[in-house]
This record gives C-alpha cells, structure tokens and sequence, in this order.
C-alpha cells in the first residue's frame, strides 16, 4: 500500500485522476492534462500533414501523372496546408508547451480558467473532426489551398463550406485559449514574478496571445462571409453584385499574416529559454527580446497585404506595405543576434534541444532573409507564387517553428514524463531531419527561381532534375522523423527515470519533481532572481 | 483538492473584456467592408438606406437602450440583495431582446416581400452598389440578431443561477459578465443604426 502510494507520488499528476482511465483525460481541467492531450493530438495530425507532403512530392517525382491524377492532388494540397497551418503549427506550440510550461514558469497552479481551457481543446477536436468529415461528404474533398480564395472557393463544388466552419471553430479555440494566457500571466504570477523575471518563453506567449485575441476575429468573419457567399449568396465578393473578390484577400491576410507570428514567435520562445541553459549564460539583452517580441505582434499585424502584390492593389499600397515588412526583420534580427550574443562565449552543452534550437537560428535566418526577397515588390513580382515561396515558409514555419517544436519536445518531456530518451539516437535524428530538410526545400528555392510554379501538378521536363532531387530530400526528412518520433515514444515510455532538473535551467519548472505534482506547488512559490540568473538558483 | 475555491473577480472580468475586443474585432470585419464599399458607391448607399424604414431602426434603438438600462439596474439591485427586483428587471431585459426579434421579423419580412434579400433575382437587377448594400446590411444586422439571441439566452441562464442562489448578493461576476455580453449587444446596434438607417446625402 506504502509502496504504492510512493510509486503514485512519483509519477505525478500521470497518477492523479480524478476520474478513471481516458475520462481522466478527456476531462481534466488541468493545465499539464491539457497540455499532453493537445501535444499528442497534435502530433497525430502532424504525421497525417507530414504523410500528405510526402505524397505531394512523390506525384511531383516526374511531370505528368505519377501516383494520382490533378483534382485528388489538388485536394491533397489543401489538406496537407489546412492540416498544418489550423491543426498543426497555429495550436503547436502555445496550445501544447504553453499549457504545460507556462503556469509553472510564473508559479501558479493552473490557468486563470481551467475550464475553459478545456473547451479549447473540445474545440479543438470538434474542428478537427468537421475538417475531417469535410473530406468524404459533400461533393468531395475540399481543393482551394489553405487560402479559400474567392472566386474559386465561392464557387468550386468540393465540400468548402464544411471547411470554412472547421476553421471558424478552430479559430474559437484558438481565442480561447489566448484569453486564457493573458488573464494567466497578467493575473496569477507568484509573489516576486514581476513583469522582468517573466521568462523569455511566457513572454513570448503573452505577445502572442494578443494576436490570438485581436486577429482571429477577423479570420472568422471572413470565413462566416465565405460561407454565406456559398449558401445563401451574399455576393459581398462577387463582382457581379458589385462586391469586390480582394476585399476576401485583405480581410484574410489581415488574420493570416498576424497568424504567421501566433505560428513564429512562441518557437523564438523556446528558442530563448532553452539557449541560455545550454550556454550556462544569462540571456543576453533580455529586455530587448522581450521588447523585440512585442514589436513583431505590432508591427506583424500591419503588414498583411505583402501577400497581394500581385493581385491588383495601387502602387502606393504596395511600397506603403513593403517597408512596414522590411520593418518587421529589425525585431525579428534583434532576436537573432541576442541569440548569438548568449552563446558567445558560453560553456556550450550541445544536447539535442539545443540542437534542434540552433537549427531553428539558421533555418529561419535564411527564411526570413529569403522573406525580403519576397517583401521588396520589384523582385516579388517574379517570384510570386513559384516554389521559391514554397520554399521560404516551408524554412520560416517548418525550420522555425517545427524545430522550436522539436527541441520543446526534447527539453521539457522529460519534465513531464519523468524519463529520458536516448539523447544519441535523438542527436542521429536531428542530423537525418536537418540533411532532409535542406535537400527538400533548397531545392524548391532554387526551382522556384527557374520559374516552376507553385500549386501545379504537372511541369515543364527542365524542373525535373530539382524535383526529384527535392522529392529524395522528403524521404530523408521522413526516415529522421520517424526516428525522432519513435525514440521520444520510446522514451516516454521505457525511457530511464529523468531527474528533476536534467539540463540545469533555472526556471521554476525545473524545482519542481519530473513529472510536476497536480497542483504543482504544494506552497506558493517566492520568486527571488531573473530565470536566467543560474548562480542565484544555485545551479552554477 | 484544494482547501479553497479559487476566486478572483478582477481576472474574471478581465477575461470577459478581452472576449468583448474579439466581439468588436468579428464585427470590425463587417464595418471594413461597409467603409470601402461606401467609399465606393456612396450615391447607391444613400438610395439604398433611404429605403430602410427609420421608426423600425429607431424604435429598436429605443428598445436596447432600455434593455441596457434594466441590466445595469439590475445589477445594483442584486448587490443591495433585492434578488425579486433583480429577476424582474433581467426579464424586462429579456422581454426587450425579444421585443427587439419581433420588430426585426416584421422589418425583414417587409423587405422580403419586395424581393429584397441576398441572392434574389430582384436585388441582381439593382445598381451593384445597391446591391452591396442591402448584401451587407442583412449580414450585419443578421449577424446582430444573433448576438441579441445569445446574449438573451445568457442572461436567462444567469437568472437560473439567481434563483438557485449559485449568484448572490456577494458573488456576482458572472451577472456583471453577462451585462458586459449584453451592453456590448446595445454598442454594436449604435454603430450599426446610424451607418445603415441614417444615411442621407
């Protein structure tokens, strides 16, 4: 009984149900619950995206028809985007990491409320499972692109407007869950938890959760609008009722790009937390990270018609809305060489979250900067919508916030399993997963500036040396994933037990035991020194 | 289990605020829409909005505001422990947002009757800025309407919990919440009345 009762405090708030087997989950208010059934939902419907991408290259193999015929890639396309983009990378990191770490990190005991973020994810899979449905009802799969793009999408008799009230309620979830991390850290930080002890990781979330609150509205009128443009005819985007087809645009950049930072700057958070750890040095310049993420959800929120260029706004509109994206690289830079700045002379352990941090760095230097090219009108114009697009977000999203979200899975499990997977496995992933990804995308940027354009199922014969060179680049990429994935399950699983503070961070999470107690605190926490400051916690 | 149940009002009506700005946000869309297409077709908008009728608008305008008034009201009512006062008064509010449906059925079954409805063949053969306008007039007071019922079922949910004593005089949150929902119910229709029933010249 004893024994049991030892083993039941071991195993954390694993252990404590309070109603039995999946119910215990399913219905959980807490936050670290929460957390876990978002990660692995998440995960799920990651492997499904990454499996469609795997397709969408292997059709690309050769020009021509090679494994499906043009209307199934479209709406192969589509998913693999919808997927990614709703089910994937906007939830990823705030929704799982934030649930699980945020709380501990400003030592509180749950978020301002539970239960609300418990419909968060009930939404969550509601959308889901809408998003779903919408493949095999209706007059078939949905084959817009992520977009909607009007006239198409008001017109194509695919199962779009099942689509745009997944997304609506997907976007609900979303606001949710940002109402909750600002309530969470403006009202429940612990005694002595002031605004600059906060951790470069809640930060990040704070600013994001604002574009949560303030741009996701206005992704739900615009698809509230799609959907009455479809069912009852509203024709607010039909010029023919005199409405106009880029007023869609505007109105769906005005949330989708603000949305890129929701998908980005929690990645740059994790990025921030964990660097300092592993360099054994405070984060350089912490104000002005601080500060540099909270001018990327301002000046990100002003930038959207980037995305229009083409797409027959004035010329003024254009220039106007270049600079402001030339604007949003200051901060995001800042962040780059604060990064640096804290490896500099650093006793530098190179475990695998750092690894899959320092990925992040370089992969999404090189999309951002690859950003520009997009952001100056002059050379837009000719690389609009080729692969070369393709290939700059696949290195902002999936080589930013996919590793982010990679390295956040390496650093934190362990903290919330208790047990350690094998870091030399880990470390061979990593390095399969990198090689992968840079044959894959490179390869699309260099394409994309041949010419090839992007969302076609055939192509000219020229491109077909790149392709297949891109399409080899999925399978390594694939193979590392697997192995990366596996050995995390394995981990969590068999994995040795993990102590309480395995890389020596010196963020309250870490002085709590692997896996953290329900209530987290048995007593609430004074805060006495900066998350960073590694002698004052004893570490150094 | 916690020894104590965790109460902090402040972040409570906080969190509502925040879930207000999403509301204004949802609507924000609608108003961008209007502003670029009067900017577009401002002689078509003023045609069109003549053709609304303005007691109709008006009177609802009326209607809200009194509404608002007996949720502010009640309130006050519940915190000096006048909880029969207060269930009248949340039904006086109730009893407007249905006032308020009644007189939105007969103004838009009126319009209806004239073939004047989103997709019809009658509102096709209008001027495009005509069109547009009438287009977006029933999307935004559709999507108002909405709002009206939502908040009229929150606020007869909130007087269940009064009459089952879950709010009381000294936990009333979720009653101050809910006037919030419904005050912003009120807001929305200010703007909208004038934008659409007001416009001339």
């Amino acid at each position: 009984m004893t024994v049991d009762h030892a083993a039941a405090a071991e195993r954390g708030f694993l252990a404590e149900a309070r109603r039995p087997g999946p119910f215990g989950w399913i219905f959980s208010t807490d936050h670290k619950r929460i957390g876990l059934l978002y990660l692995w939902s998440i995960v799920t419907f990651f492997c499904v995206g990454a499996l469609l991408g795997l397709l969408i290259r292997l059709e690309l193999w050769a020009p021509g028809r090679t494994i499906m015929d043009a209307q199934t890639y479209n709406a192969v396309f589509t998913l693999h985007g919808v997927i990614m983009i709703f089910l994937f990378i906007i939830p990823g990191i705030p929704a799982a990491f934030g649930n699980l770490v945020m709380p501990i990190q400003i030592g509180a005991r749950d978020v301002a409320f539970p239960r609300l973020n418990l419909l968060s994810w009930w939404l969550y899979i509601g959308g889901a499972a809408l998003a779903v449905t919408s493949l095999f009802t209706g007059g078939g799969p949905p084959d817009t692109g992520w977009t909607f793009y009007v006239p198409f999408s008001a017109r194509t008799t695919t199962n779009v407007s099942l689509a745009t009230v997944a997304v609506f309620i997907l976007g609900f979830s979303s606001i949710l869950t940002g109402l909750n991390f600002v309530t969470t850290i403006h009202r429940l930080r612990a005694e002595g938890m002031t605004w600059t002890r906060l951790p470069l990781f809640t930060w990040s979330l704070y600013a994001t959760a604002w574009i949560q609150i303030l741009a996701t509205p206005v992704l739900g009128i615009t698809v509230a609008l799609l959907f009455a443009e479809r069912v009852i005819g509203t024709g607010l985007f039909d010029p023919a009722q005199g409405g106009d087809p880029i007023m869609f645009q505007h109105l769906f950049w005005i949330y989708s790009h603000p949305a890129v930072y929701i998908m980005v700057l929690p990645g740059m958070g994790v990025v921030s937390d964990i660097i300092p750890v592993f360099a054994r040095k405070p984060a350089f310049g912490y104000k002005a990270i601080v500060v540099s993420s909270l001018a990327i959800a301002f000046a990100g929120s002003l930038v959207w018609a980037h995305h229009m260029y083409t797409s027959g706004m004035s010329d003024l509109a254009v220039m106007v809305f270049s600079l402001l994206t030339f604007i949003v690289a200051i901060p995001s830079a800042v962040k780059v060489f604060n990064w640096l700045a804290t490896l500099y002379q650093g006793s530098i352990l190179l475990d695998p979250p750092l690894l899959f941090a320092l990925s992040f760095i370089l992969l999404f230097t090189i999309g951002g900067l690859t950003g520009l090219v997009l952001g100056a009108a002059a050379t837009d114009v000719h690389v609009h919508d080729t692969y070369f697009v393709v290939g700059h977000f696949h290195f902002t999203m999936f080589g930013g916030t996919g590793m982010a979200f990679f390295a956040a899975m390496h650093y934190w499990l362990p903290k919330f399993y208790g047990r350690m997977y094998d870091k030399t496995v880990a470390t061979v992933a990593w390095g399969v997963i990198f090689t992968g990804f840079c044959i894959l995308y490179l390869s699309m940027k260099i394409v994309g500036m041949m010419g090839m354009p992007r969302r076609y199922w055939d192509y000219v014969p020229e491109f077909t040396g790149l392709n297949q060179l891109a399409t080899a680049g999925s399978w390594i990429l694939g193979i590392g994933l697997v192995l990366m994935f596996v050995n995390l399950v394995r981990g969590v699983l068999y994995g040795k037990p993990a102590p309480a503070n395995p890389w020596g961070g010196a963020t309250l999470e870490w002085q709590l035991p692997s896996p953290p107690p329900t209530e987290n605190f048995a007593h609430d926490p004074v805060v006495t020194h900066g998350p960073y400051d590694f002698r004052k916690a004893g570490i150094l | 289990m916690s020894g104590h149940e965790h109460q902090d009002y402040t972040g409570a009506k906080f969190g509502m605020w925040l879930f207000l700005f999403t509301e204004v946000l949802l609507f924000g869309g609608l108003f961008i829409l209007y502003a670029v297409y009067l900017a577009r077709y401002p002689k078509e908008f003023v045609t069109a909005g003549s053709q609304l009728n303005v007691w109709f608008g008006g009177g609802n305008t009326l209607v809200l505001l009194t509404s608002s008034l007996f949720v502010a009201v009640s309130i006050t009512a519940l915190r000096r422990g006048a909880t029969g006062l207060c269930l009248r008064l949340l039904g006086g509010t109730v009893a407007c947002a249905a006032l308020f449906m009644l007189n939105k059925f007969f103004e838009w079954s009126a319009k209806i009757g004239h073939g004047i409805y989103p997709g019809s063949a009658h509102l096709r053969e209008l001027p495009p800025g005509e069109t547009v306008f009438f287009n977006i007039y029933y999307l935004t007071t559709g999507l108002h309407g909405l709002h009206v019922v939502i908040g009229a079922i929150v606020l007869i949910w909130t007087m269940a919990l009064i009459k089952t004593g879950r709010v009381h005089a000294n936990d009333w949150v979720i009653l101050e919440n809910a006037g919030l929902y419904w005050h912003l119910v009120d807001l929305i229709w200010i703007f909208i009345f004038p934008l659409y029933y007001l416009i001339l010249h």
